[in-house]
């Protein structure tokens, strides 16, 4: 009995300076859903954030981005972490009015986050309560390959009608006009939404995500006009390719321009795009009548209603909100930071044009077709979207399905 | 359209069947060839458009690197600990249950048997919801352990059809034996019958650990994060992280891939017999 | 077969014998049954009382009569689910013919079978989460294996996952090449067993071709062959892993089946529609339940055949 006695008292006494470490150390898990790029830089933030707090240690796991967002509600409602990612806007409503997002207004009073992240704030905003903090935005736009111009002898377009005319020269040498990838949906509402804000305007395209306008409109079918002429000129087979799958032909010269976020600049340039071949336009103006709007989604770091450590969780959303933090998350991903002592790289042209774009927009600032609209709705729209471009002729059908969806979900 | 033994037929004939062979069998492996060379190959081959031919270079640090910058190391010991455990679990169930219905006339013997075999077929979908709330409640949500009972429980089913079956065909004289000699029934089970199993048993545990290994879809209803699931769906999970990264992919499936194949070639005879049994009368 | 209990007890023995003879078993059972009752059987019985509710997974459950049916029936997406499912289970079947086929061509013996039929059948072992990936590359646009196979003869590659009318036949192709196997290593396993003198018989009679396979050969391989459509059968409303890797369901939810629509509806990102989903879940299981009920019919027939 004696060494079994020995053994257990040792076994306590390590117990015991393993206890002793870890009453210092905290941990606190946070859930992302990061491609790459951003992962990498969130990491980077995550050890700057452990060195400045040496008794908290963030644990970060990463989810795959589209699997994430069926993996939230599930992990929300049973086993929460004490961080995690999301989008602002109507995408964060349901979690917030489900009571599954954690109130952080105190973080933005005693961070004075009420100044330095204004911009963002109406879309952080419920019920008088800030339920979250945004760290990034980024612009969508087109983005095109100068040496498929070059090939091509096509003028970078000036407006729609240019636009398309130019599909036609790169068609006679072979490369798609418009490249997309919507094996995870999204893609398309990209384009959905730019043709939608360009030919009815910003207040029309919320008034359609929000259900107040039927799909069958006569001004949806106008959008839908439009997108026809571009069908035959986008790449064959979307339907099976991931948005990267689309990149690794843009950047090969087999697609001329592309329907993106600012995000994608990282992974044209790992695919050896350079500033010399990759150029960026705002989407061309369709209706010279219509005030000129933009799209630029923010992401956002939530703590769940469950999460076992708010306390220290808060310290991390207080550092995410920082200028410091911001500053240096953005320029590594080749985002926009939210706050406004942040600063960004002026010789980086897509930020700048990004930045420009944005802070002269008078239009208005769209989110994106899936976080304007409620999740039920966005999913069946950007499968309608998907359908359209396969199947132009479905049109009717699609318009009148997508019509009972939002006679249905906008009810409850 | 039985072929006579090939023996008997014409050399031209044999010749011909020796070369369709692998000729059959590399069509056949085809896909899953292609996979284990992108595994290898490097990722600027893939963006230059060299995806058939042959790799520039052997490109090993495709396994390293999964291994470095992924949980598939984390993935893969989750997996042999919910494997493992139901593996030991369900055969220690079905012996008995096999025991019971093998053995034992009563009222209520095929009945019971029937509804094992029968719940051993339902489609995953009718327990999803009912399963989940029972997980969640006992406190085992996301916890290996939570996804092994629910295996245990499960694959009992069609364990006990196997076990049942085996025990049923044993020779009977022993048992009588033992009991005229007054043995009792718990050893009878446990020196008798347990030890004349052991085929069974091989049979069972190689074939119980290949259907839980490649089990996805309750790995994704029960589980959520990278410290609970197991490979499979920890594989899906970096495959959308690993979008256009086919080499990595590539790599990560035949890592997935390997236990239940190495455990496969190694017990090759009791998985087919496991497999099989009823195949023949 | 004689039981000892069926036989009548001579007197001499003790009560306590015959009474442990007769709890014994259920002893024995108990462990086994209660896992199984717990984890099974009432699952079943929940999940068709919770497709009468409306239940989101946390809150209340709200009653709602028959119309989580009634949506169904309305429901596109329900309608093309049921049709894949039909489409499934007939192409899945052919897993069967081709397994015989397989089985029959290598059937010989020559140096090295076993390891040809230890490769033959090797797909089977691998998870269809790696199948489902294996073949993702294999038909990937620009790319995949098979799309530059086909642009190399007709000059037009083609795209399985991106055509709303192909994809369903890319993933069922994907899951027979696991399920030729299968049913190859069972009709393997039957082919020992046919008997050599019955075929020289036959062949005396001359015998030949198909009419040897279907008169001679088939007969003999019925209990593999009643495995083989059981498991084909089985598998083919199962298949959820395949079309939740290759497509989630897509191009536009063309590829969905009953056990993915359920799944996504009950645990989808805008809300749990649970009750619905068990709704979707009880249709599935009726479905199976023909095909149970045929099986176990069979079943039942030939243990009272054997006793």
């Amino acid at each position: 009995m004696l060494h079994l006695k020995k053994g257990a008292s040792l076994a306590l006494a390590l117990g015991l300076i393993a206890g002793a470490a870890h009453a210092e150390v905290r941990t606190i898990k946070y859930y992302s859903d990061y491609d790459p790029i951003p992962l990498a830089a969130m990491q980077a933030l995550i050890a700057d954030f452990e060195a400045q707090h040496p008794d908290i240690k963030v644990e970060l796991q990463n989810f795959d981005h589209e699997g994430y967002k069926t993996a939230i509600r599930n992990f929300l409602t049973t086993d929460s972490p004490d961080l995690a990612n999301w989008y602002a806007g109507n995408r964060m409503a349901p979690f917030v009015k489900s009571g599954q997002f954690m109130d952080v207004s105190d973080v933005w009073k005693d961070n004075n986050l009420d100044q330095s992240l204004a911009s963002a704030m109406p879309s952080m905003t419920i019920d008088g309560k800030q339920w979250g903090v945004p760290y990034t935005y980024y612009q969508w736009g087109i983005y095109y390959n100068k040496s498929a111009y070059a090939e091509a002898g096509a003028k970078v377009p000036t407006n729609w009608d240019e636009f398309i005319a130019n599909c036609e020269l790169f068609k006679a040498k072979g490369i798609d006009c418009l490249t997309t990838g919507t094996s995870a949906l999204w893609p398309a509402a990209g384009i959905f939404d730019y043709l939608d804000l360009r030919t009815n305007g910003y207040d029309y395209h919320m008034k359609l995500t929000s259900g107040e306008i039927p799909w069958t409109d006569d001004g949806v079918r106008k959008v839908f006009a439009e997108w026809a002429k571009l069908v035959p000129y986008t790449t064959a087979n979307a339907a099976a390719l991931d948005w990267q799958d689309a990149a690794a032909l843009f950047v090969q010269g087999k697609a001329a321009n592309y329907v993106m976020g600012n995000f994608a600049v990282g992974v044209f340039k790992q695919g050896g795009m350079t500033n010399d071949t990759l150029g960026f336009m705002p989407f061309p103006t369709i209706n010279p009548d219509v005030v000129r709007a933009e799209e630029a989604p923010t992401d956002t770091v939530h703590i769940p209603a469950g999460a076992k450590d708010p306390a220290d969780a808060k310290v991390f959303l207080a550092y995410i909100a920082s200028a410091e933090a911001q500053t240096k998350w953005n320029a590594a991903v080749g985002q926009l930071p939210i706050n406004s002592a942040a600063t960004v790289d002026e010789a980086d042209p897509f930020l700048k044009a990004g930045f420009d774009l944005l802070s002269s927009t008078k239009g208005g600032i769209a989110q994106f077709f899936d976080r304007d609209a409620p999740a039920e709705m966005a999913k069946i729209g950007m499968e309608g979207f998907q359908e359209f471009m396969i199947y132009p002729d479905h049109l009717d059908a699609i318009l009148t399905r997508l019509e009972a969806a939002r006679q249905r979900i906008y009810k409850q | 359209m039985f072929p006579r033994p090939i023996q008997q037929s014409t050399p031209a004939t044999r010749v011909i069947y020796q070369i369709a062979l692998p000729v059959a069998l590399f069509l056949w492996l085809f896909p899953l060839l292609g996979v284990a060379m992108t595994s290898v190959r490097p990722a600027s081959d893939l963006a230059q458009g060299n995806y058939f031919g042959m790799p520039s270079y052997f490109a090993w640090h495709n396994y390293v690197e999964i291994f470095q910058n992924s949980p598939i190391g984390r993935y893969i010991f989750n997996s042999f600990k919910v494997t493992i455990p139901t593996v030991i679990g369900t055969v220690a169930l079905s012996c008995m249950t096999g025991f019971a219905l093998g053995i034992y006339r009563f009222r209520g013997n095929l009945l019971i048997f029937f509804l094992f075999v029968a719940g051993n077929f339902v489609p995953f979908q009718i327990l999803m919801v009912p399963v989940r709330d029972l997980t969640f409640g006992m406190g085992l949500y996301n916890t290996t352990a939570g996804l092994a009972l629910f295996h245990i429980a499960f694959q009992t089913g069609f364990c006990t059809l196997f076990m049942r079956n085996f025990i049923a065909a044993l020779p009977r004289e022993l048992i009588e034996a033992a009991r005229v000699e007054g043995v009792a029934e718990w050893r009878i089970f446990w020196y008798i019958v347990v030890p004349l199993m052991r085929p069974a048993i091989a049979a069972l545990s190689v074939l119980v650990f290949t259907f839980i290994w490649n089990d996805f879809f309750w790995a994704t209803v029960l589980t959520t994060s990278a410290s609970t699931q197991p490979v499979t769906a920890g594989l899906s999970s970096l495959n959308g992280q690993w979008i256009a990264a086919w080499q990595l992919v590539s790599a990560g499936s035949i890592i997935a891939a390997l236990p239940p194949v190495a455990m496969f070639f190694l017990m090759q005879r009791h998985f087919i017999a496991g497999l099989t049994l009823g195949a023949v009368k | 077969m004689t039981l000892a209990m069926s036989e009548p007890e001579p007197p001499q023995k003790s009560w306590w014998r015959s009474n442990q003879q007769r709890a014994t078993p259920w002893l024995f059972l108990a462990p086994g049954m209660f896992m199984f009752g717990l984890y099974v059987i009432y699952p079943i019985i929940a999940s068709f009382r919770l497709s009468f509710f409306k239940y989101d997974g946390l809150g209340t459950k709200v009653w709602l009569g028959l119309a989580n049916y009634q949506e169904l029936f309305s429901d596109p997406a329900f309608k093309t689910s049921l049709y894949n499912n039909v489409l499934w289970l007939i192409l899945y079947l052919l897993a069967v013919p081709l397994g015989l086929g397989i089985a029959i061509f290598l059937n010989q013996t020559v140096r090295g079978i076993r390891i040809y039929k230890s490769l033959f059948f090797f797909p089977f072992v691998i998870s269809q989460v790696v199948v489902g990936l294996i073949f993702s590359w294999f038909y990937a646009p620009n790319f995949g294996l098979l799309y530059s196979v086909i642009e190399f003869f007709t000059g037009k590659g083609v795209a399985i996952l991106a055509d709303p009318v192909l994809a369903t036949y890319g993933i069922i192709a994907a899951g027979l090449w696991p399920q030729i196997a299968y049913c190859m290593i069972l009709y393997l396993t039957g082919l020992n067993n046919v008997a050599p003198d019955q075929i020289e018989a036959a062949r005396l009679d001359g015998a030949k071709g198909l009419k040897m396979l279907w008169y001679v050969i088939l007969p003999q391989l019925r209990p593999a062959t009643f495995i083989a459509v059981v498991v084909t059968v089985i598998g083919a409303l199962r298949s959820f892993d395949l079309v939740s890797i290759m497509t989630k369901g897509g191009p536009f939810g063309s590829t969905r089946v009953l056990s993915y629509y359920m799944y996504e509806q009950a645990l989808s990102e805008y809300g749990y529609r649970m009750g619905y989903g068990a709704a979707i879940a009880v249709v599935l299981f009726a479905i199976m339940m023909v095909f149970i009920s045929g099986f176990i019919w069979k079943m039942v027939r030939d243990e009272r055949g054997n006793r």
